[in-house]
């Protein structure tokens, strides 16, 4: 009852939300989202923290850039084969992290991403240090002009509702609850005859290419694919964002990264400016010792109590 | 049983060594099919590490498994597992934070040939319910169906862990001190439930409670400092002075 309301209500929001506020700034917002959304799948739901998940996010914000300004590809198409390519490499990171327990999948993710991040360094077609600049958005099969940033905002709207549903859905689904089961306790549902590995493997490619998603789509909002996509500190924010909105609820990694990117907008623009990284460590300790639940869960968990 | 000959599981030279500590040494057991077989022997005998062999959750240092004639001693967990021998744990083996139902219906779920779907939506696990409720009914936690499983009492997880493994039907069931902890209710609730499932089925269990085994097993095997000490009826077993001397020993 109170649920479809609610969606409602943020649906409507979000559709009305540019006539109030920047738009591109909304779309920051909106990428980010579906980053720790799709981040969320695999640890709130696999249980896995992967501390590298920017090789994913940066990765495809390469392969969608060049998709568009070097081979001139449509947008929607650039979009899906940079998905794509974040899948694959997801397979590849997952196959040789997902045996790892704990910490040494926290270490063996971070140590492929860096990897990740030294080839794109080096590598040609990256731009280096500078990047891929000059991104042409395109349009939508030349009907919608993707140049137009309310048009674009909706295009990126419709993104972040597909990726969001998709996430929703999975945890929903015949293969969430085997998911569920395998964090609930693992050596049970090996003893009941579940591969676990080849069920975390799918749910860390699944969050792969949802963060190539995001990734792909924010260089085309910015028109821009950087070394900062693919640098450990977007892992690190990813994280942060989950924690803060609230682990393992399906909407609290998004409003998680909607406070930490409007809150990197307001200090970015302040005296505050080199303290960022000073209060966003902040956060994070509030999170971990005294607010574990993050903002949406323990609006749950008050919620369950009180009623 | 016709063409699968007497025994169901049979080990040849099972050892288990941790690091020269040998915790499990030359067992030789063989279980007959549709009977329900005691492993028993003091604290630190092996029994659970046993287990943890024949499930593959600990990998042998020497000797064979056989299970049905086929040799699975390089088999992994999971695949055992889809052969139909299931295992509980020592420890409750539940998930915890869903309910008694979803539980259940973790381990339905293969049948339907869709773990791996993730684009539909779980009502269609609905069509597991009945089956569940029906395994539910039977260790009588129809009224818990939908009660998160970690608020449950200790007896009822351990009732819930049964219902589960039967939700594979299983061929052989080995269950790790089902009992243990328990009160004289649950424990008899627990006694009379493992009579009633291994109708047709072969159990092999880890039981402290020497009345439990009295009253359920057809064969026992004695575990000593990881060797088989002695194996027979409840009679000529607790007939036997080595095995009061293995208790007792450990008692003093
Ligand atoms: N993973 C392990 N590493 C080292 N020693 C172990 C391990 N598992 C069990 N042991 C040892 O093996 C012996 C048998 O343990 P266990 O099989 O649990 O006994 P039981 O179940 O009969 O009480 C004990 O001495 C225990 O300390
Ligand atoms: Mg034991």
């Amino acid at each position: 009852m109170i649920r479809p309301a609610l969606y409602l209500g943020a649906l409507a929001l979000l559709i009305l939300a540019p006539f109030v506020l920047y738009p591109v700034f909304l779309m920051k917002v909106l990428c980010f989202a579906l980053f720790a959304c799709a981040f969320n799948l695999i640890l709130g739901y696999g249980g896995l923290l992967s501390f590298g998940h920017a090789a994913f996010f940066g990765g495809a914000a390469y392969v969608c850039g060049h998709a568009l300004e070097v081979w001139g590809l449509p947008t929607p198409v650039g979009i899906l084969l940079a998905t794509l390519a974040a899948g694959v490499l997801g397979v590849l990171v997952g196959a040789l992290a997902i045996r790892r327990q704990g910490i040494y999948f926290a270490m063996i993710t971070l140590a492929l991403a860096q990897m990740c991040y030294f080839f794109f360094i080096t590598a040609p077609f990256t731009g280096g240090e500078n990047g891929l600049q000059g991104v042409p958005r395109g349009s939508l099969f030349g009907l919608v002009n993707l140049q137009n940033d309310l048009n674009m905002y909706y295009f990126v709207l419709a993104i972040f509702l597909i990726g969001y549903f998709i996430v929703a859905r999975t945890v929903h689904s015949p293969f969430g609850q085997v998911l569920r089961a395998i964090r609930d306790n693992e050596p049970r549902a090996v003893s009941l005859g579940y591969d676990v590995d080849r069920y975390k493997l799918l749910a860390f490619v699944l969050s792969a290419a949802l963060a190539g998603l995001a990734g792909a789509t924010k260089t085309v909002v910015f028109q821009l694919a950087s070394l900062t996509d693919a640098h450990w500190h977007m892992s690190g924010e990813v994280v942060l964002m989950t924690l803060l909105g609230g682990l393992g609820t399906i909407p609290g990694p998004a409003i998680g990264a909607a406070l930490i990117v409007t809150l990197q907008n307001k200090l970015a623009t302040g005296p505050l400016s080199a303290w960022v990284p000073v209060v966003l460590g902040v956060i994070f300790v509030a999170c971990v010792i005294a607010f574990r639940r993050g903002v949406v869960g323990e609006i749950q968990a008050f919620l369950r109590r009180s009623f | 049983m016709a063409g699968k000959g007497d025994y169901i599981l049979k080990t040849e030279g099972l050892t288990k060594e941790f690091k020269g500590f040998t915790a499990v040494d030359s067992v030789d057991l063989t279980v007959r099919r549709h009977t329900i077989h005691a492993l028993i022997g003091p604290n630190g005998a092996g029994k659970t590490t046993v287990f943890n062999l024949l499930t593959k959750f600990l990998t042998p240092t020497r000797g064979t498994i056989a299970f049905n004639g086929r040799d699975i001693t390089r088999a992994k967990p999971a695949e055992i597992a889809r052969l139909g021998v299931i295992r509980s744990f020592q420890i409750s083996a539940v998930f915890p934070h869903m309910t008694a139902l979803e539980n259940v219906r973790v381990a339905l779920q293969p049948r339907l040939g869709t773990t791996f779907h993730f684009w539909r939506p779980d009502s269609c696990l609905r069509v597991l319910d009945a089956r569940a409720e029906e395994l539910l009914d039977m260790v009588g936690l129809s009224s818990f169906a939908h009660d998160e499983v970690a608020d449950l009492p200790y007896g009822r997880k351990r009732a819930l862990e049964i219902a589960t493994t039967l939700a594979c039907e299983p061929e052989l069931m080995l269950l790790d001190e089902p009992t243990q902890g328990m009160g004289r209710e649950d424990v008899d609730r627990i006694t009379r439930l493992i009579r009633q499932v291994a109708e047709g089925r072969t159990v092999l269990m880890v039981e402290h409670n020497l009345g439990v085994v009295s009253a359920l097993c057809d064969r026992i095997t004695v575990l000593q400092r990881g060797a088989v000490l002695t194996e027979g009826d409840y009679e000529t077993v607790a007939a036997d002075p080595r095995v009061k001397e293995a208790y007792m020993g450990k008692a003093a």
